[in-house]
């Protein structure tokens, strides 16, 4: 079944005439997902060419380009500037779900714009994300093609390419995957762990859930706690930042350990309490999946 | 970013924040200059990025000229936390009656801004936070309506019962939300707020974190940055556009990606070695960049081998091994340099990296454990 993305989405891509909205762009429709119009201010009534000769309509606001193609989605590939700008738009326009990938975007913009698109209905994924995929669906995002195949784990991450890591050792070992969401780097996302899983748990084709956690803040912690007391199916789990001192930010502006909360002893602690299995090397959530799901080679 | 307890008070003064008078010196006669202009006791203060100035004996009162010659002289030059002592902020001393706490700072689970306010000042609120949590009030703001008077009000009487002392604090606490918000801040805490024994309330302490995605648009927040107080490493990597934080291990490390940096680092520790360094390349497979990480990795002298972790989605495995060969051709590279390269055109990277005389690997397990090896042999 897959969550948030699939045949049914219809995607507005904001800034797509931009140098990695176009790029992109062309990936998702070659990936298949139904890329229905572009966003760039002042180029509305312009066409964009796809890879294999399609157009794609490009409106000078979100709210034409809902009207003339009833897009449900949108991707922001807009700078960080007027990144969170982009996202509020967007959610006024009646999408249901914005795909945020910039990076840098200041965290007091992201605070308004979180809670406007809330008032709005639409839910927010990211910012600092690489999107989300269902395999054989959909792609919204930057998430490669090739690492990913369709089947039963859903996957939700922080991380960019560390999710890579993860996911290309379960598509080697056969085990496929049904939505893999990166819900971002930041320390102010639209979705965090709880979120992705309460839908994840409405999807009947998703056996098991691998969670890859990092250091800053307390979403892995809150997450286990709900798994143990909501989910159904097994939660295998990964924190990377065992060896991050402390008070510095590693890479993303969300990973930071404030003090002595948000260490990766701390969340590792939390999923294992809450049956979680933690994986001490990406390498080895195979394995554990294996396990979880009764597989051979478990 | 952090800035100087001295720059946090210019901004909280600029907001109308009652800040007593300060001004920063580099020389024990500077600050004696600067103690004569206030004709009063004065309090010589370190000004360095870290906590317990006081208790490393880096903020000391000072009765006479010559106890300020002598205070500067001894904080001047001073490390506190690593970090060497260049500027003193000399302000005059205060007739302290009470001390609270007032900070404000971006929380996570509420999404917003949160004020956390205490009478309990002076010392860690942390500390306070585990021993006496009842004497902390926190509000998190709407960011649809800012702060609401009377919720400034609200905080305020948890500080304060004399009526005067509790309309000073809420008009300090609404200025507080005006400088968090206009100037970037990630956390403000005014750590002590005293009251005097004639009845007024002031700021006499400031730390604030700017927010590093505010910078492009706060260029006068930007100038607060203190270069002196950066390793060299750390700038270069900011102006390279790559993110570096220097550990202690002799296992350099070049990823593409935070995550997956943290990941390779724990990976380096799991496998018996100890990281040398956080350092995350991004995207770009452009020579320039794997230059300048390589720079940076072997400026640090401890790093007996050096590992690359590439998993590339957009990046492609052929650009980054051209970008790797070409920078080792420009610059002299000591340590061993072991390479794992997979993802988009892995193999022709592969192919590239081999012809050039390097250890390439596909797996991230085997080049860890190699570079481990590797360190360990030197």
């Amino acid at each position: 079944m897959a969550i948030l993305v699939d045949d049914n989405t219809r995607l507005i891509v904001q800034g797509i005439t931009g140098r990695d909205g176009s790029f992109h762009t062309r990936q998702m429709i070659e990936y298949g997902t139904k890329v229905v119009a572009g966003v760039t201010p002042g180029k509305g009534g312009q066409s964009f060419q796809g890879p294999g000769g399609e157009s794609v309509p490009i409106f000078n606001s979100m709210d034409r380009a809902v009207a003339e193609t009833g897009g449900n989605t949108s991707i922001v590939y807009v700078p960080p500037a007027f990144a969170a700008g982009a996202v509020e738009e967007a959610a006024d326009s009646g999408v249901d779900l914005v795909v945020a990938i910039t990076e840098g975007v200041p965290v007091l913009d992201m605070a308004r714009a979180h809670v406007f698109a809330r008032d709005r209905g639409a839910r927010v994924l990211g910012p600092n994300c690489p999107g989300v995929i269902s395999p054989g669906k959909a792609k919204v995002g930057i998430i490669p093609a090739q690492i990913v195949t369709p089947g039963p784990v859903g996957v939700i991450s922080r991380s960019g390419t560390l999710t890579y890591e993860a996911v290309i050792h379960l598509t080697n070992a056969g085990i496929g995957q049904t939505t893999c969401v990166g819900i971002g780097g930041d320390p102010l996302i639209g979705t965090n762990f709880v979120d992705a899983l309460v839908v994840f748990a409405t999807d009947p084709e998703t056996e098991a859930i691998v969670m890859i956690g990092e250091i800053g803040g307390t979403d892995e912690q809150e997450a286990a706690r709900w798994v143990s007391e909501n989910l159904n199916i097994p939660v295998v789990g990964f924190i990377a930042g065992q060896t991050a001192p402390p008070g510095r930010q590693m890479g993303h502006a969300g990973a930071i350990i404030s003090g002595s909360a948000g260490t990766a002893e701390e969340k590792t602690k939390a999923f294992e309490e809450n049956g979680i299995r933690v994986a001490k090397r990406p390498v080895e959530i195979v394995g554990l999946i294996q396990d979880a799901l009764g597989l051979k080679g478990g | 970013m952090n800035i100087h307890e001295y720059q946090a008070k210019d901004i909280l003064r600029t907001n109308g924040i009652p800040v007593p008078p300060g001004e920063v010196a580099t020389t024990p006669e500077e600050a004696v200059r600067i103690a004569e202009s206030y004709g009063s006791m004065v309090v010589v203060k370190a000004q360095v990025h870290s906590g317990g100035r006081g208790k490393a004996g880096g903020v000391k009162l000072a009765k006479s000229t010559d106890e300020v010659r002598e205070r500067a002289e001894n904080i001047l030059g001073m490390t506190i936390s690593g970090l060497t002592v260049e500027k003193v902020l000399i302000t005059p001393a205060e007739d302290i009656d009470t001390e609270a706490y007032v900070g404000v700072m971006i929380d996570r689970v509420s999404q917003s801004a949160t004020f956390m306010v205490s009478s309990e000042g002076g010392i860690d609120i942390e500390e306070v936070a585990h021993t006496n949590p009842d004497a902390i009030r926190k509000l998190t703001v709407d960011p649809r309506y800012g702060l609401m008077g009377h919720q400034a009000f609200w905080l305020a009487n948890a500080l304060y019962d004399d009526p005067s002392l509790i309309k000073q604090a809420a008009k300090i606490i609404r200025q507080l939300y005006t400088a968090f918000s206009t100037s970037g801040a990630s956390m403000v805490e005014i750590n002590p707020l005293i009251t005097t024994t004639n009845g007024e309330v002031k700021a006499i302490d400031a730390k604030m974190s700017i927010d590093d995605s505010e910078l492009f648009r706060l260029p006068e927040i930007a100038e607060y940055r203190d270069l002196s107080a950066e390793p060299w490493a750390e700038t270069k990597a900011r102006e390279a556009n790559l993110t570096y934080v220097k550990l202690d291990g002799n296992v350099g490390c070049c990823v593409n990606g935070a995550g997956l940096a943290m990941a390779t680092m724990d990976l380096v520790k799991y496998y018996g070695g100890e990281p040398a360094n956080f350092l995350d390349i991004g995207g770009s497979s452009n020579p320039e960049k794997v230059v300048a990480a390589l720079e940076i990795i072997t400026s640090d002298p401890n790093v007996d081998v050096i590992l690359f972790n590439i998993f590339g989605g957009i990046t492609r495995g052929d650009d980054v091994a051209k970008g790797i060969v070409e920078a080792t051709r420009r610059i002299d590279i000591k340590p061993p340099i072991v390479i794992r390269l997979t993802g988009t055109n892995e193999k022709e990277g592969l192919k590239i990296l081999a012809e050039s005389g390097f250890s390439a690997f596909t797996s991230m397990d085997e080049v860890v454990e190699r570079a481990v090896q590797l360190a360990a042999e030197v």
